[in-house]
């Protein structure tokens, strides 16, 4: 039932998935320093991070228990399995029926599910405090996002990712006003769940503000390198999600070797240029307090209702 | 009698527990005859119901008259798929307490141990004789033993006051609902329309009520399952009943009694009346909607681990209801493809609370003995001391926050499903309403993560909150089996759930007509795909078994390419290294920006510190509104009618006298021939 194409397609975009998700955080902080008349760090920064973090020794705290120690590769595994649901260069991927937009949606809960946890383990102010925050955050993004995917799921009839996928790339030319309501939630929520500004801020260590930073401070050596990892393969998936879900074009259908190839520069594309918006956003956007964050998801939930309501009260027949 | 049913053997597995009870007390303190011979035989019988059970599904319906009971009512009992596949959740998950209650129970607490073993296994067989009935007397006899066996085992610590109100308060409640459930027998046996009468189920399914009467049945059914369920506003007994029983009684409760309620609604509403009404569903829909998120939203709040555990409960009530809700207006408009598709969302979501429901309530049982604390803001830091539950727990608190791979996720992935196909009702608005009721029911999911990470946060993780917990111990060895048997389960029924529906279809099919095999055999048994492979497909058994495999991959590479290399020091905390346990979040503080949210949602009492306070403190109290809406003006409105009654008694003879005599003239006025 699995092809053998299929099946080194599957493994192929999970190691590019590995090799680009730090590239892609490196681009969007390179991308930011340029916007914020700043000289760039090297775009390869990521990369040394990571090699200089798994030389170092782990630090643990006394206290630390056998949770926060499992909690990083736990972590790192749900986001390699979540970029491997997500069609990034092919629809055909022999993963994609294990988990589908709702099971996705699960994954990503069950890693922050996990690090909450790990942050609250050691038993420090901040870490408690990033716990909560990045649950509160988490309970206000996951019913937008899911509503988003309500509203593709009805389009294509299916909620597996590739069905959606696909519908949407080789549809005709068919304008649906649900989408851009979609599109923007769902831009929203990605900035929520990537820990970025407006609703955090990765590049900060200002005590009061912080969500993702405070959960992972007491984390050192390879696991806050496979956490970092992680935090790049999160956002690498929601990227290629949004590129798949509402600018699908490229993406190839099926084992078909030479569209394969194509989809890789066009990947690189429009990656570079959704970081390079990331980063705008970043940048002419400033950090809110935390209790704006319901107000600023809640936009996005009602604009993926909104969503879902259009498409079904006006494009019910199309 | 050549071959023994499995009607026989289930009714043989009741009297066994009743003997098992009334062994108990021939030596009513013998704790070690009591906790290590009859608690672990009861669990045997458990065992031994849950795999008649599965060996039942599919089978066809066995029926049996006992000629017990009062003279020409004979019970009537029959064991179909809609009984066995609860017979199965209640043998299966009966086990399991059961063997936890063998480590449990200890000398000179409460009630006598050997009583206790009476009340337990009596409370087993009746539950098992309610999912057996199959006319109104014996339902109802069964009923009320169960009501009344749960109220002593709540009240097994009835020293203290507040056990006594709480084990009150539920016998009050249980009670409401029994009258509502026997006036739906009432109206479902056909008296209104004369003629019939008949009390037996067979004659109920035979009755062909008018619209108005059996809509009267059906919102008489939920108000009184209901109260047993613990839909809002009857759920008041819940959170104060849970804490107040002891765990395995707690577990057993959540677990298993909440679920005879929804077999209750469901024998009602799907099998003995049999003309749906589209807003049956509506109602359903909306009251399991508002009980969801109010659970949900009251648990993230609780400072007490068997109150948030009890909310909890309430919360997943209020998600199988709405599946029954929407299973109902599926039916009603004979779109059984999805009805099935929402019926075993239901079932299964009542097989998978039962199974991480009481291994939770279990597990604060063990944290219950080892730091006799119930308030989270005295506990913290136990996964050193008591690793094995605290990683049983987790078990339990990703199944409770609807997570993959474990079985509250199916269950919820089925429900989202059946969501999702409903456009194609006909009927506009709720075509638009059902979606958002969907989106709510996404929140419910997302808040009871965050109520489950504070459970396990407060009580597991960080550092201990008071010095005595030091000396906390880990569970003994039938706990932890106990404690392993249900996590077992929930590992079970969230990575094989098609194994599993496949086995519990016959339920539905028998319900609704039409089940989910045909679709589910197209595919593997790893795969669980209710519509088809190309709409929506969810294989947990890959979920698990990659991050498992990539856990240990990436383990193995960074020690293999790297080292492994660890050293040990202070908690960084940004160079602040003054920091005791009291820096951590407390229960309340975890909450803070749920109550800040939902603010209308609570009753709140709160005291701020000032600047110019000598001794500063803060102080919260959230309270249940209901009890302020509904419970206070009724008790009031009693207290005020009785204080009118009292004017009547004077304490008089002479005047009492009076009152007979008066009484007897005007009944010989009013009853003249």
């Amino acid at each position: 039932m699995i092809s053998v194409s299929g099946f080194l397609g599957q493994l192929f975009a999970i190691a590019l998935a590995l090799v680009l998700a730090p590239l892609l955080s490196g681009w969007v902080g390179q991308c930011r320093a340029w916007f914020q008349s700043r000289s760039a760090p090297p775009l390869l920064l990521p990369y040394f991070m990571l090699q200089k973090l798994f030389n170092k020794d782990v630090v643990l705290a006394h206290n630390a228990s056998s949770l926060f120690r499992a909690a990083p590769f736990l972590i790192f595994g749900c986001m390699v399995l979540a970029c491997a649901i997500v069609p990034t260069l092919s629809t055909d991927l022999p993963f994609a029926p294990a988990a589908d937009a709702l099971a996705l949606v699960g994954v990503f809960g069950l890693a922050r599910i996990f690090i909450s946890l790990a942050g609250m383990d050691v038993g420090t102010s901040f870490g408690t405090l990033g716990g909560r925050r990045e649950m509160l955050v988490g309970f206000l993004a996951e019913p937008a996002l899911l509503m988003v995917f309500f509203t593709l799921a009805m389009i294509a009839q299916s909620t597996s990712l590739a069905t959606i996928v696909e519908t949407l790339a080789h549809r005709d030319l068919v304008i649906y006003p649900s989408l851009a309501f979609a599109g923007i939630a769902f831009t929203f929520v990605s900035l929520a769940e990537n820990a970025r500004v407006p609703v955090d801020n990765p590049a900060t260590h200002l005590e009061l503000t912080m969500i993702h930073e405070a959960m992972i401070l007491e984390y050192s050596g390879r696991h806050l390198a496979l956490i970092e990892w992680a935090a790049s393969l999160k956002l690498y998936a929601y990227s290629c999600l949004g590129l798949a879900l509402f600018f699908p074009w490229g993406i190839a259908p099926g084992d078909n070797f030479l569209a394969l190839v194509a989809a890789i520069p066009l990947l690189l594309l429009k990656l570079a240029i959704g970081g390079a918006f990331l980063a705008g956003i970043e940048t002419v956007n400033a950090k809110m307090r935390i209790f704006r964050a319901p107000e600023f998801l809640g936009t996005a939930f009602m604009l993926a209702v909104l969503g879902l309501l259009v498409r079904l009260l006006l494009e019910s027949r199309v | 009698m050549t071959n023994f049913l499995p009607i026989d053997f289930l009714l043989t597995a009741g009297c066994a527990w009743l003997v098992i009870g009334l062994l108990g007390l021939v030596a009513p303190r013998n704790t070690q005859l009591i906790s290590k011979m009859l608690f672990p035989l009861g669990a045997l019988v458990g065992v031994g119901v849950g795999l008649v059970a599965l060996d039942a599904l599919g089978g066809p319906a066995q029926t049996a008259v006992l000629a017990i009971g009062l003279p020409d009512l004979p019970f009537h009992l029959r064991l179909d798929n809609l009984s066995a596949v609860f017979a199965l959740l209640l043998g299966f998950v009966a086990a399991g307490i059961s063997i936890y209650a063998a480590g449990y129970f200890r000398k000179g607490e409460g009630t006598a141990p050997g009583l206790m073993c009476l009340q337990y296994h009596f409370f087993l067989a009746s539950m098992l004789m309610v999912l057996l009935a199959d006319d109104a007397y014996a339902f109802m006899v069964a009923w009320e033993s169960m009501a009344l066996s749960s109220f002593f085992l709540v009240t097994t610590d009835h020293k203290h006051e507040e056990i006594r109100r709480a084990g009150y308060l539920y016998l009050l409640i249980a009670h409401i609902g029994a009258i509502g459930i026997l006036l739906c027998f009432g109206v479902m046996t056909g008296g209104m329309g004369g003629g019939g009468g008949d009390y037996s189920f067979a004659g109920m399914r035979a009755q062909d009520l008018s619209p108005f009467w059996a809509s009267a049945a059906f919102l008489l059914a939920l108000a009184g399952f209901g109260a047993k369920a613990g839909l809002v506003p009857l759920h008041v007994w819940l959170p104060e009943a849970h804490p107040a029983a002891p765990s395995p009684v707690s577990a057993m409760m959540s677990g298993v009694m909440l679920k005879t309620a929804i077999y209750g609604l469901l024998r009602v509403s799907f099998d003995l009346l049999h003309s749906t009404l589209w807003w049956w569903g509506v109602v359903a829909l909306v009251i399991g909607l508002a009980t969801a998120l109010f659970g949900v939203l009251y648990s993230t709040v609780q400072n007490d681990m068997k109150r948030l555990l009890a909310y909890s409960s309430i919360e997943n009530i209020g998600l199988i209801t709405v599946g029954i809700g929407l299973t109902l207006v599926f039916h009603a408009y004979r779109m059984e493809g999805l009805a099935a598709l929402a019926m075993t969302a239901v079932l299964y979501h009542g097989l998978a609370h039962a199974g991480f429901k009481s291994l939770l309530f279990l597990c604060t049982g063990s944290v219950l003995h080892a730091t006799r604390e119930r308030s989270l803001g005295k506990l913290g830091g136990l996964i050193h001391r008591m690793p094995w539950v605290a990683w049983l727990a987790l078990a339990g608190v990703i199944a409770s926050a609807g997570l993959p791979p474990l079985s509250g996720f199916v269950s919820e992935w089925l429900l989202l499903q059946s969501f999702l196909f409903s456009p194609g009702l006909p009927h506009p608005w709720l075509n638009m309403v059902v979606p958002v009721a969907a989106a709510l029911v996404v929140l419910v999911a997302a808040l009871a993560g965050f109520a489950m990470v504070k459970f396990y946060g407060i009580i597991f993780l960080g550092q201990m909150r008071e010095p005595a917990l030091k000396d906390a111990h880990d569970a003994g060895p039938w706990e932890k089996a106990g404690l392993a048997w249900l996590a077992l389960i929930t590992l079970l029924l969230g990575v094989l759930p098609s194994t599993v529906i496949l086995r519990i279809d016959a339920a539905t099919r028998q319900l609704l007509g039409t089940g989910l095999a045909d679709k589910l055999n197209e595919n593997g048994w790893w795969m669980l795909a209710p519509i088809s492979a190309e709409r929506a497909s969810y294989e947990p058994l890959i979920v698990l078994v990659t991050i498992a495999a990539m856990l240990l991959l990436v383990r193995w590479l960074v020690r293999h390419l790297y080292h492994g290399r660890v050293r040990r020091t202070t908690a960084w905390d940004c160079g602040y290294h003054f920091e005791g346990p009291r820096a951590q979040d407390t229960a309340e503080g975890f909450s803070q920006p749920i109550r800040r949210i939902f603010e209308p949602m609570f009753r709140m009492e709160r005291h701020f510190p000032t600047a110019r306070d000598v001794k500063p403190y803060y102080s919260v109290k959230v309270e249940d509104h209901f009890w302020h809406w509904c419970y206070l003006p009724v008790a009031r409105a009693a207290g005020w009618v009785s204080t009118l009654i009292v004017t009547l008694q004077g304490g008089r003879i002479a005047v009492y006298l009076m009152y007979s005599f008066i009484t007897l003239l005007l009944l010989l006025l009013v009853a003249r021939p």
